[in-house]
């Protein structure tokens, strides 16, 4: 019993450490020297080697700042909604699988902080309870540019949940649980010795899932809900200090979350063909425990798939106009779902003749 | 021992939400205390041992229905006392008829269902995805394809309420898929556009006038 609570605890402390203390801060770092980059100017680049430490001095900017909120606001709501907008992008991160199940002194432990039955779709669930954020931050911040970028968000986010679960749907299909681990085991025995990624036979379902991630996190060409041409900064206009760093931090965090699921259900997950299963044998060879170096080679395994999606965000941020709202909705209802309906029926079919 | 004392926490952060739901005055808090309600549903769901009702619960109740109930209370702009003053004798004798046939139709499937003997936990079988699978395709096959049918007419209805030709500039967004689909004629007509149909789609209209970004207000 305090065995397996210490490893919950410690695997929950990896995950809070590595979205708090290593992503949020370096992405704030490439969001700015990327844009630098991508739009031909130095960015931020006095403080530290290469500007590195220039999220700290965001940090502590944000922490001086004098906090306002607006006299008519709806007080209880506009200090709730940043909090609603952190949690859940925080919570989601339990069903990501690191590793396989390893043996601790002749333990088993799954590395994974919560392997539930219903996984991937506790992972929605929780992550469509973001939205609560977005739009009470709309509403109670008594702004008309904040309703107008809740309300859009209310809109987008449902809509593009739709294509999004469905591309997860067709993943889910031949694999036939909803444990991402079984996900990532299914990934591991795919039609090669050492497997196949998800993302070669499930091409359409992973375009779908991506452009749906990138609505679902407000990223450009979707970031609608805050459009600063139009609504000034959308739902956020109001808040400053900590509050709007809140915000800012949840959009990285969800960004991440996302990136992890989608690195679980395309790319494998933490595993790479087998490799750091061998890697960590070799290494427990030499020195330490088979155990450690496994969970920390999944780990990197899989926060290095997870980067790669996070520079994926990045590039098309800067590259890419903004939709109009109605193109944004045509998108998503009219070529989506369709394609994502259409996806789902192949793959069962496919699955059915035994292809996958 | 834990398990009660989340049952417990959990019973009573439901029906003292649920309360809310029902008494407050501003609906917006009503609907959030909805979501507080039907997460703690969700909770109770899983202590039941049956996580996939949870999951599903908090995904389209939680996730979806009720944000639409908010993207609706916030589009009509309802005021904070508004509602409070409309209750009459009518809505309080409904509420209460409404109570009884609730009250009577529980204890009918109770009585039905058990009859007084102990009533039997739920299964590891039916509350997994594979028993719930194999119930609702099979014992349960008519049901489910009716309500199918059934929110398949209300979607239909919803699109022709929503798409009848008007001449004004479609709200932004206002409704969510329906707005986007209609555009005026007028304004792709103005621009001389002779290559657009009498009521141009969204494509067409792209194609006839250019990057004309007036369309969506």
């Amino acid at each position: 019993m305090l065995f397996e609570l210490g490893a919950t605890a410690a695997k929950l402390g990896i995950f809070l450490v590595i979205l708090l203390g290593l992503f949020a801060p370096v992405m704030v770092w490439v969001e700015r020297r990327g844009s630098a980059l991508i739009q031909d100017r130095p960015g931020p680049n006095r403080l530290g080697p290469l500007g590195i430490l220039q999220p700290a001095a965001d940090a502590l900017k944000f922490f001086f700042k004098e906090d306002v909120t607006p006299a008519l606001a709806d007080r209880p709501l506009y200090l709730a909604a940043p909090v609603l907008g952190v949690l859940p992008a925080l919570t989601t991160f339990v069903f990501i699988p690191f590793g396989p199940t390893v043996e601790i002194d002749g333990r088993a432990v799954p590395l994974v902080v919560s392997d539930a039955s219903a996984g991937v779709l506790l992972f929605l669930a929780i992550a469509s309870l973001g939205v609560y954020s977005l739009i009470l931050a709309g509403y109670a911040s008594n702004n008309k540019y904040s309703l107008l970028g809740g309300l859009r968000a209310s809109a987008q986010l449902i809509s593009y949940e739709l294509a999004m679960m469905l591309a997860v749907v067709a993943v889910l299909i031949p694999v036939g649980s909803f444990r991402l681990t079984e996900v990532v085991a299914y990934q591991q025995e795919l039609w090669t010795p050492a497997g196949m990624w998800n993302a070669v036979p499930q091409v359409v379902g992973f375009f779908i899932f991506m452009v749906a991630a990138f609505a679902e996190t407000n990223r450009l060409p979707f970031d609608l809900p805050e459009a600063e041409s139009e609504l000034v900064a959308g739902f956020h206009t109001e808040y400053s200090a900590m509050r709007f760093a809140a915000f800012f931090m949840s959009e990285y965090i969800a960004m991440t979350t996302l990136s992890a699921l989608a690195a679980t259900l395309f790319l494998g997950g933490w595993s790479l063909f087998g490799l750091p299963e061998w890697a960590a044998a070799a290494l427990a060879g030499l020195v330490g425990p088979y155990w450690l170096w496994m969970g920390l080679l999944g780990l990197f395994v899989l926060f290095f798939k997870v980067a790669l999606f996070m520079a994926l965000f990045v590039w098309v941020r800067w590259t890419f106009p903004r939709f109009r709202y109605d193109q944004l909705m045509r998108l998503g209802w009219k070529v989506l779902l369709p394609l994502a309906l259409a996806n789902v029926i192949g793959v069962a079919a496919a699955t059915l003749a035994g292809w996958l | 021992m834990i398990e009660t004392l989340i049952f417990l926490i959990f019973a009573a952060l439901a029906l003292a939400s649920a309360l809310v739901v029902v008494l407050h005055r501003n609906p917006i808090y009503s609907t959030m205390s909805l979501v507080v309600t039907l997460i703690s549903l969700a909770v109770l769901f899983v202590l039941l041992g049956a996580p996939f009702i949870a999951a599903l619960q908090v995904l389209i109740y939680t996730g979806a229905i009720v944000v639409l109930f908010l993207f609706v209370v916030m589009l009509l702009n309802v005021g904070r006392e508004e509602i409070g003053e409309q209750r009459g004798l009518v809505q309080k004798g409904a509420a209460v008829v409404g109570a009884a046939a609730f009250l009577v139709i529980v204890g009918l499937t109770y009585l039905e269902g058990y009859g007084g003997a102990e009533m039997a936990p739920l299964d590891e079988e039916f509350v997994s995805l594979p028993g719930l699978a194999a119930e609702l395709f099979g014992r349960y096959l008519l049901t489910f394809e009716l309500v199918g049918l059934l929110l398949l007419v209300a979607v239909i209805a919803a699109t022709v309420l929503a798409a009848r030709p008007r001449p004004a500039v479609p709200a932004e967004g206002g409704a969510l898929a329906e707005a986007a689909a209609v555009e005026p004629a007028t304004e792709a007509d103005e621009r001389g556009a002779g290559v657009v149909t009498e009521r141009p789609d969204g494509e067409d209209r792209l194609v006839a006038s250019g990057g004309s970004a007036g369309g969506a207000g």
